[in-house]
């Protein structure tokens, strides 16, 4: 594989993986339980979109030819798409959307902390900026993880079904190939393995706040998003956000 | 004058989209202004990545550059040292408060771990009571936070330090 090719590609996941989970978030926009909290969403939204820009824009560049980050947003199928399966997961109730951001955030959290100091200046640049928006969101979703689970007799019941449906997609986050194998050797990529461990101790952190059992890491964990495997979810997403510039190539914004 | 001082001081009148009190030199986001031959290049930072006022920066800067007789104009983007509410200067700062808006209190210091920090007083622009609630981290833009005044009653906005 060329470092070019890995490249593209390692771009790829991670700006996926913003766009899908920042066009879940903005299907709270005006469905938000108060107020507040539905500007929250919608904020968190916006800042997931701008981030999948720039390694959009980056990926698009390498690419070449006449790839823009529209392009690679609004014309590529569901297994063209690497996003991590757990940013495709329907929102569901709020309390599933608060566990499925807050296992993601604290994963972005570590990751763009170490992506600070990867040799790939784009990278770079991309983990130093979206590690203070992620921080903020990691902050938001930890402060209502402790509050549901603190909650009434049906938050918590709720808030722990959540944790036990999502869990099984968390694996699927720290999975790797010979994509991140070449990058790693370069001082590009994050070696995940290493992201595991600091994961695990926020995700306990938060949960013993919480009062919430951390599951076994031993149960069965869903994978395939390295080679664009998804669940059925995506398909329907990305008919709902390709449908516009799928109906009318080439329209003008 | 140097023309890139000229230059600068044009992007000194252009207000921020969002917050008109302040321009977007006074917010930060304009980083370096070079004049070769007779292209202009204007770098400029986003504050956050998603924030929808860039391509209105973009815009504007074009407009008024042209305005001003400039028409070879290129704008870039740089992530990189990311934006901060350190950039701020105390001049605009004092005018974000008269605007009604209480600026990013004591710096980026408060984003260490999860938890850690602690509550900082961030006091109310209309009477500047200390006693203020915060309502949520995430307000009606995406820089700021949400806050309530607990003496005059009033909600107003924080620029939260990033």
């Amino acid at each position: 594989m060329e470092l070019k090719d890995a490249l593209i590609q390692y771009s790829l996941r991670i700006a996926d993986s913003s766009l899908i989970l920042g066009q879940r978030m903005a299907e709270w926009c005006s469905n938000g339980p108060t107020l507040e909290e539905d500007i929250a969403l919608s904020n968190i939204s916006l800042d997931l979109f701008g981030q999948s820009r720039m390694l959009l824009s980056y990926a698009a560049d390498l690419k070449g030819n006449d790839e823009s980050e529209d392009t690679l947003a609004f014309h590529r199928n569901e297994r063209e798409y690497f996003n991590c399966l757990i940013t495709e997961l329907p929102n569901g109730h709020f309390g599933d959307t608060i566990v499925r951001n807050f296992f993601f955030d604290a994963y972005c959290y570590h990751l763009y902390n170490a992506l600070k100091e990867s040799k790939d200046e784009t990278l770079a640049a991309f983990g130093e900026k979206s590690l203070k928006e992620v921080t903020y969101h990691l902050r938001h979703n930890s402060e209502w993880i402790i509050r549901l689970a603190n909650g009434t007799e049906e938050s918590i019941n709720k808030i722990k079904q959540s944790v036990i449906d999502i869990w099984p997609y968390t694996g699927d986050m720290f999975a790797m190939d010979e994509v991140d194998e070449l990058l790693i050797e370069k001082s590009i990529a994050i070696d995940l393995n290493t992201i595991k461990s600091k994961w695990n101790n926020t995700i306990k952190e938060v949960f013993e706040r919480a009062n919430l059992e951390v599951p076994s890491i031993d149960v069965y964990m869903q994978t395939g998003s390295l080679k664009g495997i998804h669940t059925e979810h995506l398909g329907h997403m990305l008919g709902e956000m390709q449908y516009i510039p799928r109906a009318y190539p080439n329209m003008e914004w | 004058m140097r023309e890139e001082d000229n230059i600068l001081s044009i992007l000194n009148s252009i207000p921020d989209p969002e917050i008109p009190a302040i321009s977007i030199v006074e917010l930060g986001v304009v980083k370096n202004i070079s004049l070769e031959n007779s292209l202009l290049t204007i770098t400029i930072t986003p504050t956050y990545s998603g924030c929808p006022a860039v391509d209105r920066f973009v815009a504007d800067i074009k407009e008024r550059l042209t305005e001003e007789g400039y028409n070879n104009i290129d704008i870039k983007f740089q992530y990189s040292p990311a934006w901060t509410t350190d950039w701020i200067s105390d001049e605009a700062k004092k005018k974000l408060r008269a605007y009604g808006i209480a600026p990013p209190v004591n710096g980026t210091a408060d984003k260490g771990s999860l938890f850690s920090g602690g509550p900082k007083v961030v006091n109310c622009p209309q009477c500047n009571s200390e006693n203020t609630t915060l309502v949520s981290q995430f307000g009606s833009t995406a820089c700021k936070a949400f806050y309530t005044c607990d003496d005059c009653k009033e909600p107003f906005d924080y620029f939260k330090c990033i």
